[in-house]
């Protein structure tokens, strides 16, 4: 699948009048390393589809989810997806300052994420519900900490990715970067489609 | 000296072209799918736990694909179609990963965890709530989710 | 464990030293050879050019080289280990309890598994894919020569750690696998060792595997599609794209695994709803494809070998491609083969069986595919066509045990037996130790620009051959009478002659491994004499690699090549391809840099700490870990151009090269 065709008749060219230059491969391999995340995820999903059921005596997730929460949680993601797009957009136009705005607020939507998150995992545990008390309480917060841990990586990535645009502008290279947290920040989104259907929703099944 | 610059990387990039209509529509079909799920298991709106978890599945699924077009703007085109290729192997090994653990565990389970009539103190009338407490996890931890209990594998 | 805030849980019970004198001698000895080793980069003023041109490089040819070292290297440690186990076994009968107490016994057979898959196929594996591919795509590096780097120290911090936990502390019992039952509950340092320098190694690997992939798809020279490729690009392809398929599965296991010890998490637990069969399906849902991507790379070096000492074209290169392909999607449908045993039942047994028989007739109609290649050509045995046609007759004998393996009933009795061991000796020494060797004979004189003694490579595939076949012919035997792995000591008098004729066996593989060694010297003593003037060292070579100078310059190619047919270079070479004296133009090259390299010790420091505990240090060396990388990510100048006066030169030098050895 390579750009150039070469005519097989006449003569055969060995060289090119100018050197070619190879195709820049960064959006490929981030994606690429999205796929080798989808591969941890679907470990830790498996982890939770065999260990779910296992409460040892203990509570469960029918008892204890709150899925208003769970809601208000997807509903701060979701919108983070929008603003994130707007961002792009804002770039696409050459609008640093929109740009920045924009991920500003995507960065706010994804603490309040957290916080919700981290809210929650505390009313958990008080409830009882801890990664110790079961192997469900295990493979639960190992696999929505997980997807949080990543959150948490996204945000640092967002604020330092913010300071690379204030110092040098929307050059290729930060373009390339923020495609790519672009790409990292709707997976995550992905993934959490499968959190809260799997997790939340037949959980309380 | 050639004129090369940062320009130079830009050679067979694809820039993909982002509209707010576009992020807009993912954003409102995302919503749709979400609160129709909510609703079905928060109403209890349908019974059989078979069929919920099969219908929250399908929404689950549509919703993927919904933001894999809208928001991540995936096609058969782009890296020269490498994208695709390389997210179908991804989503194989996704399934094969996930269906050939819980029917490889759930097959496990079935048959070497021990039933009631193995266990002696479970043989014995219930003296006390505490033994009642203490046999409940062994017999009720089968581990898949949405499968059957009490079935033989042969 | 006592725990100290400031040394977590090292004491001075840590040092085995102290009462082990194997280790101390071996302390003495590594101590010894490090002072040589210091004191002739000091007194040769190669500290720079060490830290310059080879730590800091991100040149895809010397990150090869690294790797095959690092690789040989921990050869002689996991055959160390070997050697010690045939002695104990050859000897421990009865009354007679032999030298090593099962609990040292137990690290040994441990530490033999980790280090040869982990330490030493891996690398040397990464090592060729990642010094050939640029070549034989025509390219100049790869898409991401940073990430390479520091893939490559990720890789030797694992293998520090490993080395590390001989001095101090001591290594899993576990297995290579560390099988959650027999050791997660075991709460010493080993495990923890065995967890960090997988994890650790584990992100280089994965990390490699993406930039290999990237670099096949967007880097290939114009006129190069995809069936147009060497067969050794192909299975490096699918290499990578099992690697970052399964390696995330391994990753994911010995976290929750490590969560166990560190969190009290109860995945793999006896109790509270734990399963510990849930870690044995993970892990061999990782390990079942990690045993073809050793293989497959191997397949790739043997289709280059044949073809070029056969002076024939490979046959089938089609059915080549789409066998491979079919290789690694089966390869991902089998992994239950490795635990039939234990209780899934006969439908899930049956299906995996039949899968598992499967997967074998793609790689029969391989063999096919070299043998017809073989037919009717000019073949000259040169050392690598001797490693290959020894590969045949080795590796399809191992893969017919494997296929008798894969019925279940068969493997409820040679489950865990001798026969077992035997088995994948057979198909990982006949497959990919003859594979690596094949390759180094093979493009040794590429890389050095010298060619290696033939001599003592005879006399190393000799003993290896014939040493391999003598040390697990008994024990192929011993499998099918019922003798178990992983036994230190043996009550039946009867078994003990077929462990003593494999203990000579492994003193000839021994010889083996020492005429290799001696070749490396001699051939370095001889170098001036058997310099590799012309290029194609071996004058009938297909692909691209052979087309630059032995060694090729830091660019490759003056010019890109452009492709019209499968074996590039032998097309060329057929329609009268002159090199181009002049015309260049300025190269753009990435820059060499350090930042791989601190990070990775970082990363080592990281996992060292959480080994022992010592909690300040870990999460000093986390935030390190972080703040390095996002300074690293502050760099924007990463890359630089050789300007054409620069190449014009290099190539002219090379003409006149040529000219005097015509």
């Amino acid at each position: 699948m390579s750009n150039h065709t070469i005519s097989a008749v006449g003569p055969r060219e060995y060289h090119l009048a100018h050197e070619p230059h190879p195709e820049n491969g960064t959006s490929l391999g981030f994606w690429l390393y999205l796929m080798s995340d989808c591969l941890i995820f679907a470990a830790l999903f498996a982890t939770y589809g065999v260990l779910g059921r296992s409460y040892a005596g203990g509570a469960t997730g029918a008892e204890l989810f709150s899925l208003p929460l769970v809601a208000l949680n997807t509903a701060f993601l979701l919108v983070s997806s929008l603003t994130f797009g707007f961002a792009l957009i804002q770039k696409q136009k050459g609008n640093l300052a929109g740009t920045q705005l924009w991920l500003f607020i995507t960065g706010i939507l994804g603490l309040c994420f957290l916080g919700v998150e981290l809210y929650e995992f505390a009313h958990l545990m008080h409830e009882g519900l801890t990664p110790q008390s079961s192997a469900f309480g295990s493979a639960f917060f190992t696999l929505v900490g997980t997807h949080g841990l990543h959150v948490t990586f996204g945000l640092i990535w967002l604020v330092v990715l913010m300071l690379q645009l204030g110092k040098h502008g929307i050059t290729p290279e930060n373009n390339r970067r923020l495609m790519c947290l672009s790409m990292f920040w709707h997976f995550l989104d992905v993934v959490w489609i499968g959190v809260f259907t799997f997790v939340y929703l037949m959980g309380v099944l | 000296m050639s004129a090369h610059d940062m320009h130079a990387d830009h050679h067979g990039e694809e820039e993909i072209h982002v509209t707010t209509g576009g992020y807009v529509t993912g954003f409102i079909l995302a919503v749709i799918l979400t609160v129709i799920p909510f609703w079905l298991v928060m109403g209890n709106v349908i019974q059989d736990r078979s069929t919920a978890a099969l219908v929250l599945g399908l929404f689950a699924a549509v919703q993927v694909v919904v933001h894999m077009y809208f928001f991540l703007h995936m096609n058969g085109k782009l890296q020269g179609g490498w994208t695709m290729m390389s997210t179908i192997f991804a989503v194989v090994f996704v399934m094969i990963t996930l269906a050939g653990t819980l029917w490889v565990m759930f097959h496990m389970n079935t048959n070497m965890m021990p039933k009631h009539t193995d266990i002696p103190a479970l043989s014995q009338p219930v003296a006390t709530p505490a033994v009642e407490a203490a046999a409940a996890p062994v017999a009720e931890s089968s581990p898949a989710a949405a499968a059957h209990t009490g079935h033989s594998s042969n | 464990m006592p725990h100290d805030p400031l040394l977590g849980r090292i004491t001075w019970d840590s040092i085995p030293m102290a009462h082990e004198p194997i280790v101390l001698w071996t302390f003495i000895a590594v101590v010894l050879g490090g002072l040589v080793v210091f004191a002739a980069l000091t007194k040769f003023k190669l500290w720079g050019p060490l830290w310059r041109d080879w730590i800091c490089s991100i040149d895809h040819k010397k990150i090869g080289i690294m790797y095959i070292i690092l690789g040989i290297v921990m050869l002689l440690r996991g055959f160390a280990d070997a050697v010690m186990m045939r002695l104990q076994q050859a000897m421990a009968f009865g009354d007679n309890l032999g030298y090593l107490p099962p609990h040292h016994y137990d690290q040994i057979f441990t530490a033999h598994g980790v280090i040869m898959i982990f330490f030493v196929a891996m690398p040397l594996v990464t090592g060729f894919m990642n010094y050939l591919i640029p070549l034989q795509i025509g390219a100049r590096d790869v898409s991401f020569p940073f990430l390479n780097n520091f893939s490559f120290w990720m890789t030797a911090t694992g293998a520090i750690l490993v080395m590390v936990s001989l001095f101090l502390g001591e290594f899993s019992t576990s297995g290579w696998l560390a099988l959650s039952n027999l050791g997660n509950q075991n709460p010493g340092v080993g495990l923890d060792y065995y967890i960090w320098a997988l994890q650790l190694s584990g992100v280089g690997t994965t990390l490699s595997g993406i930039n290999l992939i990237v670099t096949i798809i967007k880097m290939r020279a114009p006129g190069m599609n995809l069936m147009k490729m060497p067969v050794f690009v192909w299975t490096s392809l699918c290499t990578n794209a099992l690697i970052v398929a399964s390696f995330p599965i391994l990753t994911a296991a010995l976290v929750l695994m490590s969560m166990d010890r560190y969190f009290g998490t109860n995945f793999f637990t006896n109790e509270l709803g734990g399963n510990p069969m849930l870690y044995v399906n993970l892990i061999w849902i990782w390990g079942h494809p990690e045993v073809y991507i050793l293989i497959l790379p191997c397949f790739g070096i043997f289709s280059e070998i044949v073809a070029t000492f056969s002076k024939k074209r490979l046959f089938g290169y089609t059915s080549m491609v789409y066998a491979t392909v079919c290789i690694t999607v089966l390869s991902w449908l089998v992994w239950l083969h490795h635990f039939f045993t234990m209780g899934s039942g006969a439908a899930v047994n049956t299906f995996f069986g039949i899968t598992t028989m499967i997967i074998s007739i793609p790689t029969g109609a391989k063999i096919f595919n070299w043998l017809f290649t073989m037919y009717k050509g000019r073949i000259e045995f040169k050392p690598p066509m001797l490693w290959t046609v020894g590969f045949m007759c080795t590796f399809a004998i191992g893969g017919m045990t494997g296929v008798l393996l894969a019925v279940p009933p068969a493997d409820f009795v040679l489950h865990n037996s001798l026969f077992l061991i035997a088995h994948f000796h057979n198909v990982i020494i006949g497959g990919v130790v003859f594979g690596l060797l094949a390759g180094i004979n093979f493009w040794f004189p590429k890389a050095f620009g010298y060619k290696l003694n033939e001599f003592w490579g005879k006399v190393s595939f000799w003993c290896w051959l014939v040493g391999f076949w003598i040390a697990f012919t008994p024990l192929y035997i011993l499998g099918l009478m019922g003798v178990t792995r992983r036994l230190n000591h043996f009550e039946d008098q009867s078994l003990q002659i077929w462990f003593v004729i494999a203990a000579v066996g492994v003193a000839i593989i021994a010889c083996g491994i020492g005429a290799f060694l001696l070749q490396l010297v001699v051939s370095f003593i001889q170098r001036k004499q058997n310099r590799d003037e012309n290029g194609d060292t071996w004058g009938s070579g297909r692909t691209l690699e052979w087309a630059t100078s032995s060694p090729p310059p830091v660019y490759n190619f003056a010019k890109t090549p452009v492709v019209h047919d499968v074996d590039a270079w032998w097309d060329m070479k057929k329609h009268g391809y002159q090199r181009p004296l002049s015309g260049f133009e300025d190269l753009h090259m990435p820059k060499n840099t350090g930042a791989g390299f601190i990070i990775s010790m970082i990363g080592l420091v990281l996992g060292f700490a959480l080994i022992w505990h010592i909690w300040w240090l870990a999460i000093v060396s986390f935030a390190g870990l972080i703040l390095a990388t996002i300074i690293h990510t502050f760099n924007y100048n990463r890359d630089y151009y050789i300007p054409a006066t620069e190449v014009q030169a290099t190539e002219d030098a090379r003409t006149q090269q040529l000219a005097r050895h015509v």
